[in-house]
């Protein structure tokens, strides 16, 4: 079944006819992502894509035309939140953000708004999310995967391609590998994510990759105590190293006032039984010594 | 990005806050010239406190009082040039003291457990928050404003009665906390501290005394997302404070970070380049910086990035990572060999580039004889043992 994404996916591309936008659907659609639509206002009736792809002047008429029932968003900061709106309000329930650089507090009337409507948003300032065989929507390579029942999420980019790839290489594939984002305000959190995976049939077993700053590892660390006993899971924290105070490159990681370390976040999950690595390319062997069999 | 606390206050002001007025002085003349506006307006003593961006100033040394003009001269010639925490104190802000009745503290953070702006007052004012957290936890009292209405007047009351505030001086607190969420919002600050808020007593001149809450200091800082869209804010960057390098790796639109040990790295994507970092020590190193080449860098950004690690004369080895998605590894490898082709010294390196056209970045590599590595594990290893050997 996995989650999120998957065979019963029909996208649409808002920004399909940016460099971005155009390029990651070139890629969706060789993976076998349904693309459905795509939108660019002011170029509604012509096509992308070389052809294959209708182009809609808005959201609404995708769903409505198209039939879309899950959106990407690949448009500049400056107008992604209200693509993200727009999508809402054309009652698309699955929305994937891939942005990088919108301020924070344009995110929080946003995120409300997603939830009012019973949406589900992914990101901002994420890679997005590949149900491996299925559906593959957004930028994560689609030469790392392997399907299987590895349910993986992480608030990074590469280093899940790391991670991922680390999994393939070990021969464990996934069911459905989701990128959070790693910006402070996002649509879904971990926690969100545990439990969709704790209540999919074809996921068997959950890797998780965190970072310093927040402490939403902690939740998730407090969830799988109590709800994913049984579950083999392992974890990677990146950001040991990381000096108090500084923005690690995502706008969401920072340790500030002595918080949001990779220690507690490690010492959490490891009192939650999570098993956690000093290195992504560990995680395959932990995922086996929690008692995962592929 | 942070800003000094002069700054701050002009943004609080123009949001109508009540903030005493201060002048900044650069040297002891001018320190001494604006405290002698201030006394011979009628201020007892004067207050002169470092411009830095570190914490903990006061404890430093960095915050004093002074009685006359002249020995404003002194204190400002102490504090001007000192050392607190590896910055040196380059400007002073000088004002009136305050006769301070009671502290407290009020600030405003974008709070990501309820995503929405909170803020958070206790009567514990003056001293560190975290400090107050740790120590007495119920002393903090939050509200969280609405996401679609923002900071309501009911709300911001409840919080100043939560800290003991009563007529007259609640509607004053009320003003004071709406117009704190109006400064985060009119800044795209993702904080704003007034720390302390204090109630202060002013004589009149027939030596009666009037009570009013005021702004003695301030702390903002902006959201990097949110500086393109306010004119104005991206001047009150310090570049005294800052890392000559940040200058630069603005410049080459890259996130790098100076730190104190050996080992270059460069890296695509945040979360990866803290992850090489934390190999290079878990291997027994240690990074010389964190940098994320960010994606789809082309090779003027490599060779930049490079030149950028080489200026650190500490960097004994460099370590290269990149995990081609939007990245292509072709391009990387170019930008290698044409960042040697200008490079002013030898340092050792190895490089690792798999992902998007990793093939054709390793014939480049072959071809031009640079040390590689295939796995991220065996890359910090070598990098290691490369800044060791290099140590000897």
């Amino acid at each position: 079944m996995s989650i999120l994404v998957g065979s019963d996916t029909r996208l649409v591309v808002q920004g399909i006819t940016g460099r971005e936008g155009e390029f990651h659907t070139r890629a969706s659609i060789a993976y076998g992502t349904r693309v459905v639509a795509g939108t660019r206002p002011g170029k509604g009736g012509q096509t992308a894509i070389d052809g294959t792809v209708p182009i809609f002047d808005t959201v609404a008429e995708a769903a409505r035309e198209a039939g879309a029932n899950t959106s990407v968003i690949y448009i500049p900061a400056s107008g992604a939140p209200d693509a993200i709106l727009e999508a809402v309000d054309a009652g698309i329930k699955t929305i994937v953000c891939i942005t990088e650089g919108i301020p924070a507090l344009d995110m929080i009337p946003v995120v409300e708004a997603v939830r009012r409507a019973g949406a589900r948003l992914i990101g901002p300032n994420c890679p997005g999310v590949t149900s491996p065989g299925r559906a593959k929507v957004g930028i994560i390579p689609a030469s790392i995967h392997k399907p299987g029942r590895v349910g993986v999420v992480s608030r990074s980019g590469t280093l899940t391609y790391e991670a991922v790839q680390a999994m393939t290489d070990a021969g464990l594939g996934q069911s459905t590998c989701v990128g959070i984002g790693g910006d402070p305000i996002i649509g879904t959190t971990f926690l969100d994510v545990l439990k969709l995976f704790r209540d999919d049939p074809e996921t068997d077993a959950i890797v998780m990759i965190g970072e310093i700053g927040g402490s939403a590892e902690e939740e998730a660390a407090a969830f799988a105590a109590e709800y994913l006993k049984g579950v083999p899971m392992a974890a990677f924290i990146a950001g040991r190293t990381a000096p108090p105070g500084r923005r690690m490159g995502h706008a969401g990681a920072i340790i500030s006032g002595g918080s949001g370390t990779a220690a507690e976040k490690i010492a959490a999950l490891e009192a939650a039984g999570v098993h956690v690595a000093d290195s992504p390319t560990q995680l395959p062997r932990l995922l086996l010594e929690a008692g995962y069999r592929a | 990005m942070k800003i000094q606390e002069a700054d701050a206050k002009s943004l609080l002001l123009a949001q109508g806050l009540p903030v005493p007025p201060w002048k900044v002085a650069r040297t002891p003349a001018e320190v001494e010239a604006a405290a002698r506006t201030f006394l011979d307006a009628g201020a007892g003593r004067v207050v002169i406190k470092a411009q830095v961006l570190v914490g903990g100033r006061g404890k430093a040394g960095g915050v004093k009082l002074a009685g006359s003009a002249v020995e404003a001269a002194e204190v400002g010639a102490q504090i001007l040039g000192m050392d607190i925490k590896g910055i040196t104190v380059r400007k002073v802000l000088v004002g009136a003291a305050a006769e301070i009745v009671k502290e407290y503290y009020l600030g405003a953070i974008i709070d990501r457990g309820s995503r929405r702006i909170t803020l958070m007052a206790s009567a514990e004012g003056g001293v560190e928050i975290e400090e107050v957290a740790r120590q007495d936890p119920a002393a903090i009292h939050r509200v969280s404003a609405d996401p679609l209405l923002g900071l309501l007047g009911f709300q911001a009351r409840t919080l100043g009665l939560a800290i003991g505030l009563r007529d007259p001086l609640l509607n004053p607190f009320v003003a004071i906390a709406l117009g704190l969420y109006a400064t985060m919002k009119a800044n795209d600050a993702d904080l704003v501290e007034v720390n302390p808020l204090a109630i202060v007593a002013e004589r009149a001149l027939d030596g009666t005394a009037t009570q009013s809450l005021v702004c003695l200091d301030a702390k903002i800082t902006l959201d990097d997302s949110g500086l393109a869209r306010h004119k104005g804010l991206e001047a009150l960057r310090d570049l005294d404070e800052e890392d000559p390098t940040d200058a630069e790796a603005r410049k080459l639109g890259i996130n790098f970070i100076h730190l104190d040990g050996t080992i270059g790295c460069m890296v695509n994507g945040a979360g990866l380049a803290m992850t090489t970092m934390d190999l290079v020590k878990h291997y027994g190193g240690e990074p010389a910086n964190f940098l994320d080449i960010g994606g789809g860098a082309r090779h003027e950004t490599v060779a930049g990035s490079m030149k950028l690690i080489l200026e650190d004369p500490k960097v004994q080895a460099i370590l290269v990572n990149i995990f081609g998605g939007i990245t292509r590894g072709d391009e990387v490898a170019a930008g290698l060999i044409e960042a040697r082709g200008q490079q002013t010294r030898e340092v050792p390196m190895v490089v690792r580039i798999v992902g998007t056209n990793a093939a054709e970045a390793a014939r480049l590599l072959a071809a031009a004889k640079f040390e590689t590595a295939t796995s991220l594990d065996e890359a910090a290893e070598k990098a290691v043992a490369l800044s060791k050997g290099a140590a000897r």
